[in-house]
């Protein structure tokens, strides 16, 4: 009687005539067989993840602030250097005679926050970028002959996409107010200036540590322009006109609106800026002299759930698309908002509060009809004979505004510096688009001035956003500084 | 001067281990163990070497004289082991399995010892008194003629205790279950992969009707319905591979590799929804950046010290694998990776791999369908083991809490995996004497 398992192995195809017995075990090894190659093929496919990871993944994984191996890698690694885009160095390692080593910055102040400092912890571009900055992309026989000989291999440099000319330019301009501009170029994302005062010396940052951390109200070591928030003051209007635009999609151009300095809706009431009166206005004329008035009156008649929703598509509440250190944006309107505090939120009062580096994220989206590219600082990494690594390559974060949105926004903020609060923007080498803000930022009548947009020569554009504080108003104070950057940009 | 020991120790390291491994691949080719004679004595002078110089480095940073017994000990136990087999078993047994087994051994006692002194000894001791259980049985195979006929018995026994753990077994880590044995926590689910093999290779080496491969797929589910409640999820899905392959090998029918991958889907699924920890994994695996706080910490961890590591490491006593939550057991690889680098990592797949294959070489030489069965099983159960292992660690596929047979700490684990290799001997020396297996109708259901 024959048992089942010999009825199916000789069910199993083989060809070959063969005696009954070696051909049964020939059957089975050969299952064996192909169950050892699913099996070593689970292996290769494990392999080749591992060598995947080691060769091209492995760098950008270990280049988190959670991992703790730095002070193991700095001990065998020269920290390489930090470059401004044009090859100036903004941060270098001196080995000294007795093997020390000095981390110095050329540039002083300028670059204070946004390169950062490795003393005291880390910060900036050092902390961000640490462990590239402790990689060494040497080659891996000078890296053998290092590690044999006792060494210490040459760190990788950071090159940034910083300018230092408009770097300095947006300094001088703030005039050594508290304040921030940073400034994107819209169609890549490139950072090319980022300014955040009162600063510090990372030169002598390890001597001043204790004097600055004990001062109450020191804030010099806060990155103003990622990490300061302000209430937008009047650079708000920008998205309560275009959700007004939303609503009104064919009939916004015929907006009149009879200003007589002040507008009063039960009990409360919005005075313009200096009680001007400014008479008989369209839409664009109201945006234009920042009336707020006016769009205290287009903000009542707004649906607050869809304005809420809008603002939140242009990041507010959100996650911001930059890889390094920002605060959060945050707009508390909805629809259960009462009269006074939707009057307030429109113009840019209330409790909206903003960073310098999200309003110029919505200038850079304005001026690249509606994309946003992800805002970036570093260039690329290359080894210390300066032979490049790593290049980043623009990166497109989200479509934010449809593109008539941004052209329709750029027409209204072509408008402020054509006739409105940012004539002093008006320019031969290039046109300007903008709007000005002077935000108050307590009950008495101390405000911030400030100022968001672009410009654009025809061939290159720069979006920028300018926070100076305790300064009387955007179109006196933010306008020129910003001015002053565009000018230099402008002219290389 | 250490310094300069450690760099040039990390180099010699991996141009060891590379020649090891190679010699590890040429010894499976052929079936003429004399030609590879030399290779083999090669390997076993590399795994000393390798393990001289390791506690050479562990001595200079530790300044631990205890290091230096625990050295001779090992060397000592290597010896010993590797004489025995010989002096024993003659021709017959695997010399490339027993080079393979000390090797993987190495490897363990100089990264635990690198890790933990106290750990390095209590394994050690475990290893030591297992290995010497492990002499007989080789024996035990060959004169023990009924050993493919007691199914119910490794059945039973196998329910039984994982039934023991799923109703007073502890919870570490949200899924290893364990019981105190005082010395060391007994996992029994590490013990039941020898039974279970046994029951399915017992089971279903006598008759592959469909009613008997029903039959096998209710006592195969309960043991893995039994792990699931006991949340080791990880044992659970090496006995369900294990059990799919079996059938497909056992009934030359593939269409059970389909209804196995249908099934194993479903169930994932079920699990995903089930239970947290399972759902925990999946997210630390998909993103572990995102969580890295919380769920996603030990796989970032992980790879921070691979990725450091990278290929050259960073050196014995360079790193910090003492980061890397677990590290003795389900990250060993990891801190492997870290220390001794990408290439002695890969190095130490291969020969991972090159065991499996020793593993199923030895099966398909049997000429019973039991013990083909058996190596097969405890081929597969090995490689999942790794796979699952070295696949979380680096983040190949969600980490499941097992361990890396032989290399990582831990008791069960090394007790288990060591009872396996001898087992694999004993199929190695029974080759040829054992007469072709009987086909007896009547001990079908016993």
């Amino acid at each position: 009687m024959r048992t089942d398992r010999e009825i199916e192995i000789i069910d199993t195809p083989d060809e070959r005539p063969r005696p009954k017995k070696p051909k049964k075990k020939k059957s089975t090894n050969r299952l064996i067989l192909n169950t050892t190659i699913a099996f070593t093929v689970l292996f290769m496919g494990m392999l080749a993840y591992f060598v995947h990871f080691e060769y091209s993944d492995a760098d950008e994984v270990i280049n988190s602030t959670y991992n703790k191996r730095q002070d193991i890698l700095a001990q065998s690694v020269i920290r390489g250097d930090i470059k401004a885009a044009n090859g100036e160095v903004l941060a270098t390692t001196n080995v000294n005679g007795d093997g020390s080593e000095t981390r110095t910055y050329p540039y002083g102040r300028l670059f204070s926050h946004v390169v950062g400092y490795t003393s005291n912890g880390k910060s900036g571009i050092e902390l961000f970028y640490n462990f590239k900055l402790l990689t060494s992309n040497s080659g891996l026989f000078e890296l053998m002959y290092n590690d044999l000989t006792g060494n210490k291999d040459k760190g990788d440099n950071v090159v940034t996409t910083l300018n230092v000319s408009v770097q300095q330019a947006a300094s001088s301009a703030l005039g050594g107010n508290d304040g921030a501009i940073i400034a994107i170029d819209p169609d890549t994302g490139k950072i090319i200036a980022m300014v955040s005062q009162p600063d510090f010396d990372p030169n002598s940052i390890e001597s001043d540590w204790d004097y600055i951390v004990s001062q109450d109200g020191n804030t010099s070591l806060l990155n103003r322009a990622t990490n300061g928030l302000y209430p937008p003051g009047s650079t708000f209007k920008v998205f309560t006109l275009l959700e007004y635009m939303h609503e009104h999609p064919s009939d916004y151009a015929n907006y009149m609106f009879e200003c007589n300095g002040s507008l009063t809706v039960g009990d409360s009431s919005i005075k313009c800026y200096n009680g001007n009166v400014h008479g008989t206005e369209s839409l664009m004329d109201s945006f234009a002299y920042s009336c707020n008035s006016s769009f205290s009156n287009i903000g009542l008649s707004l649906n607050l759930s869809n304005f809420r929703k809008m603002c939140e598509g242009l990041l507010f509440n959100s996650k911001l698309p930059y890889d390094m250190t920002y605060s959060k944006s945050s707009f508390e309107l909805n629809s259960s908002s009462d009269t006074f505090e939707t009057m307030q939120t429109v113009i840019g009062q209330g409790k909206t509060q903003v960073s310098p580096l999200h309003l110029a994220m919505i200038a850079s989206a304005i001026a690249n009809d509606g994309t946003l590219m992800k805002p970036y600082l570093v260039d690329h990494i290359e080894n210390y004979e300066n032979k490049n690594v790593k290049q980043y390559k623009p990166e497109k974060y989200k479509e934010l505004l449809s593109k008539e949105d941004s052209k329709h926004l750029s027409e209204y903020m072509k408008a402020v510096v054509d006739y409105g609060t940012g004539k002093r923007l008006a320019s031969d080498a290039y046109t300007a688009y903008g709007k000005t803000g002077t935000a108050q930022f307590d009950s008495s009548e101390n405000s911030h001035s400030l100022f968001m947009g672009y410009a654009d020569n025809g061939s290159k554009k720069l979006a920028i956003c300018v926070v100076m504080e305790e300064m009387p108003a955007g179109s006196t104070w933010a306008v020129p500084a910003a001015k002053t950057v565009f000018d230099t940009y402008f002219s290389h | 001067m250490a310094e300069l020991l450690t760099s040039m120790a990390k180099y010699a390291f991996i141009i060891l281990i590379v020649f090891y491994t190679y010699f590890s691949f040429a010894a499976l080719r052929g079936k003429n163990q004399n030609g590879h004679r030399a290779a083999l004595e090669l390997q076993g002078m590399i795994m000393f070497l390798i393990h001289l110089i390791a506690y050479a480095l562990i001595f200079i940073n530790t300044k631990d004289t205890n290091v230096l017994m625990l050295y001779a000990a090992q060397v000592g136990y290597f010896i010993i082991t590797k004489s025995v087999f010989r002096i024993c078993y003659g021709k017959k047994f695997s010399r490339p399995l027993l080079n393979n087994m000390c090797m993987l051994l190495s490897i363990s006692f100089i990264i635990i010892a690198r890790l933990s002194y106290d750990k390095a000894l209590k394994q050690f001791v475990i290893v030591a008194a297992v290995t010497f259980i492990c002499f007989f049985i080789p024996l035990f195979i060959k004169i023990l003629k009924n050993l493919p006929y007691l199914t119910w018995v490794y059945c039973i026994a196998g329910i039984i205790m994982l039934g023991v753990v799923l109703v007073m077994g502890r919870i570490t880590y949200g899924a290893k279950i364990s019981i105190n044995l005082g010395f060391f926590a007994f996992q029994p689910s590490e013990f039941v992969k020898i039974l279970y093999v046994l029951f399915l290779a017992s089971f279903l080496s006598k008759s592959q009707s469909f009613k008997r491969i029903v039959i096998s797929a209710v006592f195969a589910g309960l043991h893995v319905i039994i792990l699931v409640f006991s949340s080791d999820l990880g044992s659970a899905l090496i006995f369900f591979i294990v059990y799919v392959f079996m059938v497909y090998v056992a009934t030359g029918q593939a269409r059970w590799l389909g209804a196995g991958a249908a099934g194993g889907t479903l169930a994932s699924l079920i699990a995903y929804k089930l239970f947290s920890h399972v759902r925990i994994r999946v997210l630390a695996y998909r993103d572990p950046w995102s969580v890295i706080d919380n769920e996603g910490y030990q796989v970032a961890q992980s790879l921070f010290a691979i990725g450091t590591g990278s290929w050259l490491g960073m050196g014995m006593y360079k790193g910090l694998p003492e980061s890397i939550p677990v590290v003795t057991q389900d990250f060993i690889f990891s801190s492997i990776a870290e220390e001794f680098g990408g290439f002695f990592a890969i190095s130490l797949i291969l020969i991972c791999l090159s065991t499996f294959l020793t593993f199923i070489k030895i099966a398909m030489a049997h000429q019973s369908m039991f013990y083909k069965l058996t190596g097969l099983g405890m081929g597969m159960t090995y490689a999942v083991q790794t796979v699952l292992t070295i696949g979380g660690a680096i983040k190949f596929i969600p980490s499941t809490g097992v361990t890396l047979p032989l290399v990582s700490y831990g008791g069960s684990s090394v007790l288990c995996t060591l009872i396996t290799f001898a087992i694999i001997q004993g199929i190695s020396v029974s080759t040829t004497d054992t007469l072709p297996e009987k086909e007896d109708d009547d001990d079908e259901d016993r």
